[in-house]
């Protein structure tokens, strides 16, 4: 496989994922906003910026910290590059450098998704967002219904790899927002308005019901935390990311003979977080933990260019 | 318009009222199916199209950056009997074409004995400089040819460009059947038609024969194309998928040491047989164009060093020049023996006085073009010109007579079209594909029809408002007289 293909694939799956995380985000925001018993009105909406790092360049449009704004920001906004406008262009982007090697249908799923979205500019009302954020997720869903029909082949590991290492990276940021979001003034922790931006988090990764079943003692920081962290049944916390990114750098060893520095922080990665329990990682820190998770994720996206010869 | 009445493809002559022989079931089918059934399912394969993103660009258009190309759901068909005629024609002529280019990069024999003005061939800017001498592997040039026909009359078929280059829109041909298919299942029931799936086939087992003799024995194909912003990209992303090849852009090649390679995730990969979808001119910033970022630096050493085949070799465009095109019966007749079975249009070569007098005194009457002006681009149609228009391009041509050829306008055949007011007669041409390898000739049944969607337009191309048909072939089932 040429080299160039292998990293527009992986770039596709990283892509396609980001797009999908920031429709799940703005859907809970959205959430989290108007549906919680005393709405968190702009707080929810500077969370949602702090979680994918656009605050700042949010606040050099100039504009006010609205739910019409943020979403707009991080939905429709060709400037923003971390909006789901952006993500699906270069998700289609990569798809296309690399069309022979994707199916039909997976290509065609990537396709429709920038086509319904490239006959939108503006996202005002409510109900116009969350309908395009359902669609995104739906399509999404989609994306990876046609992957899974995919030949097992390098091509597939590739998306896979990137989609695994891209989730990693966003589930991470997600919980890490909570140490940004700040209580109002006088709100205790645990009260009325903790709990609902911690089920929001909950909502955004689809983890609600999970968290009912798994954790009878109801709703705790240090619980949600341990679920998206530790739990390996849970598909989007950070153990599952680690461990599917291990099981495709293995695929593609097998594949290509291949296999370096990747490999072994991913598997280091992998056999520390099994040691770990989540008090342990509360009291040395959660947001020391999560930077380093994020760092230890970049590094790892490094030496996964170099052991595949990425352009 | 000053036409008379065009030869139909279905009708021929009779005004739409008795399908010619052999085209009884597709008039029928056409005449028994309901309009909005038609226009449902032309709406569907058009969705399908854009939805595959079978898209095309048009230069300085921004606003429709990515256009599908109309698709009409009433396809042209071909008997048995005029593909025979028109394959033996076709084969004659790439041969011919290819035999012309190893002569002018040779002996020049055809310049010796005069049959062609040598300064039209030496100073033609098309003359590829490097090629001279040099013969590629096996001794072919115009390996892939989509040679544009139009028709007139029954049995009239007339050659309008020979596309030696690197000719686009087989992949039209190719996903206008799978849509027909899907479509329209009741024609085919009824219809013996030839597939046209075996294309990618053919051009993988093409180019693996004129891979150079010290490749091996599994020689490795690619397609160069410039990449995703090209106007024809879908269709090289289609090409190498079906044809099982790599498809890459020239940052994923290198040449060392008069190799080229291709860089893969397991390293460095040798290549065999380049398909390039890259002009001459930017092949090889060492030799060309230095300035293009499409090509790749020190591919033409590696070629004349023999280590690689390109397909379609360099400097193949001065047997598709338009100035070149008017001696295509001489070119023919010299090196096959033979008279030219398809015919080119009657030309008039504007750089010679007498003709550019006539030219001159008939511009309303005449189709006039750039010889080196392609796409339907720098071209007078004089019958459907304007006044305006007309006085303009005199002044252009008189300036520069050497770069315009002149020809009749031709009553282009038509086809039943589906347009607004219901199903209409629109003109077409017809663009079959022809391989040559050291495996021979191969002659894919079907091809490219466009058709030209305005009410009365001779100008099919894809760039004015041109749309595609689907081309189909019959079997020969013996019972055509």
């Amino acid at each position: 496989m040429l080299s160039r293909v292998a990293a527009s694939l992986y770039w596709l799956g990283r892509y396609m994922e980001r797009a999908e995380f920031t429709a799940r985000l703005v859907e809970a925001t959205i959430r989290l906003d108007h549906m919680s018993a005393r709405p968190a009105g702009t707080g929810a909406w500077a969370s949602a910026l702090a979680v994918v790092q656009g605050d700042s360049r949010f606040s050099a449009t100039g504009q006010p910290i609205t739910q019409k704004t943020v979403s707009q920001f991080l939905t429709l906004d060709p400037t923003n590059p971390g909006s789901i406008r952006s993500c699906i262009d270069a998700a289609r982007d990569n798809g296309r450098a690399v069309r022979t090697a994707l199916t039909r249908e997976a290509w065609e799923t990537v396709n429709s998704s920038w086509l319904s979205l490239s006959k939108r500019s503006k996202t005002w009302s409510l109900e116009s967002t969350l309908a395009l954020v359902e669609s995104v997720t739906a399509q999404a869903r989609g994306f990876e219904g046609a992957l899974h029909r995919m030949l097992r082949s390098e091509a597939y590991w590739f998306i896979r790899l990137g989609m695994a290492v891209e989730r990693g990276d966003n589930s991470a940021r997600l919980v890490d927002v909570k140490y940004h979001l700040l209580l109002p003034e006088g709100e205790p922790v645990g009260g009325v308005i903790d709990r609902d931006q911690w089920t929001t988090i909950l909502h955004t990764v689809s983890a609600v019901t999970a968290f009912r079943w798994l954790y009878k003692s109801g709703l705790t920081p240090s619980a949600v935390a341990d679920l998206l962290i530790l739990r390996p049944e849970m598909p989007r916390s950070l153990v599952a990311s680690a461990e599917e990114v291990e099981k495709y750098l293995t695929a593609l060893g097998r594949l290509t003979g291949l296999q370096g520095e990747a490999d072994r922080i991913a598997r280091r990665r992998h056999i520390d977080m099994g040691r770990l329990d989540i008090d342990q990682i509360i009291i040395s820190g959660l947001h020391e933990f999560l930077t380093g998770y994020i760092a230890n994720n970049a590094q790892l996206d490094l030496a996964i260019a170099k052991q595949f010869r990425f352009p | 318009m000053g036409l008379k009445r065009a030869f139909d493809e279905i009708y021929g002559a009779s005004d739409g009222k008795a399908p010619r022989q052999g085209f009884e079931t597709l008039a029928k089918w056409l005449n028994s199916t309901d309009l909005e059934d038609l226009r449902g399912r032309q709406g569907a394969a058009e969705a399908a199209f854009r939805q595959l993103g079978i898209t095309f660009a048009v230069y300085g258009d921004d606003e429709a950056a990515e256009r599908i190309i109309p698709f009409d759901i009433v396809p042209r068909l071909f008997t048995a009997r005029e593909w025979s005629r028109l394959a033996v024609g076709l084969e004659q002529r790439v041969k011919a074409l290819n035999a012309f280019v190893a002569d002018i990069y040779g002996e020049r024999a055809i310049l010796k004995d005069g049959i062609i003005p040598e300064e039209l061939v030496l100073a033609n800017s098309q003359f590829c400089i490097p090629m001279n001498g040099f013969t590629p592997p096996h001794g072919l040039y115009t390996h892939i040819c989509g040679i544009d026909l139009v028709r007139t009359g029954p049995d009239d078929f007339y050659i309008l460009e020979d596309n030696a280059r690197t000719p686009s829109g087989v992949s039209y041909m190719l996903e206008n059947r799978e849509a027909m298919l899907r479509l329209c299942p009741d024609l085919f029931e009824n219809l013996p038609v030839q597939p046209v799936d075996c294309y990618p086939d053919s051009l993988r087992a093409m180019l693996a024969s004129v891979a150079p003799h010290t490749a091996a024995a599994d020689p490795t194909c690619v397609l160069l194309t410039p990449g995703r912003y090209n106007s024809a990209y879908y269709e090289h992303s289609f090409l190498a998928d079906n044809a099982g090849i790599e498809l890459v852009e020239a940052p994923d090649l290198i040449v060392d040491d008069d190799v080229v390679w291709m860089m893969t995730i397991q390293g460095r990969k040798r290549v065999d047989v380049i398909y390039r979808r890259i002009d001459d001119a930017f092949l090889d910033p060492l030799v060309f164009r230095p300035d293009s970022y499409l090509g790749v630096p020190g591919l033409m050493a590696a070629y004349l060093a023999g280590n690689v085949t390109i397909v379609n070799a360099p400097g193949t465009g001065i047997a598709d020049d338009k100035a070149i095109y008017s001696y295509m019966p001489e070119i023919v007749r010299y090196y096959s023996g033979e008279e030219a079975k398809l015919p080119i249009v009657d030309t008039w070569r504007c750089r010679e006085p007498e003709a550019l007098k006539y030219v001159l005194a008939h511009l309303d009457e005449l189709v006039v073009k750039l010889v080196d002006g392609s796409g339907g681009y720098g071209m007078l149609v004089g019958p459907t010109a304007t006044k305006q228009q007309i006085e303009d391009f005199r002044k252009a041509l008189m300036a520069e007579p050497h770069r315009y050829i002149a020809q009749p306008t031709l009553a282009l055949s038509t086809v039943p079209t589906l347009v607004e007011s219901g199903i209409a007669p629109r003109h077409v041409d017809f663009r079959p594909f022809v391989l040559s390898g050291s495996n021979g000739v191969t002659i894919t049944p079907g091809g490219l029809t466009r058709v030209a969607l305005a009410e009365g337009s001779l100008v099919v191309n894809s760039s004015q408002g041109g749309g595609t048909k689907d081309s189909l072939v019959l079997y020969d089932t013996g019972d055509e007289a």
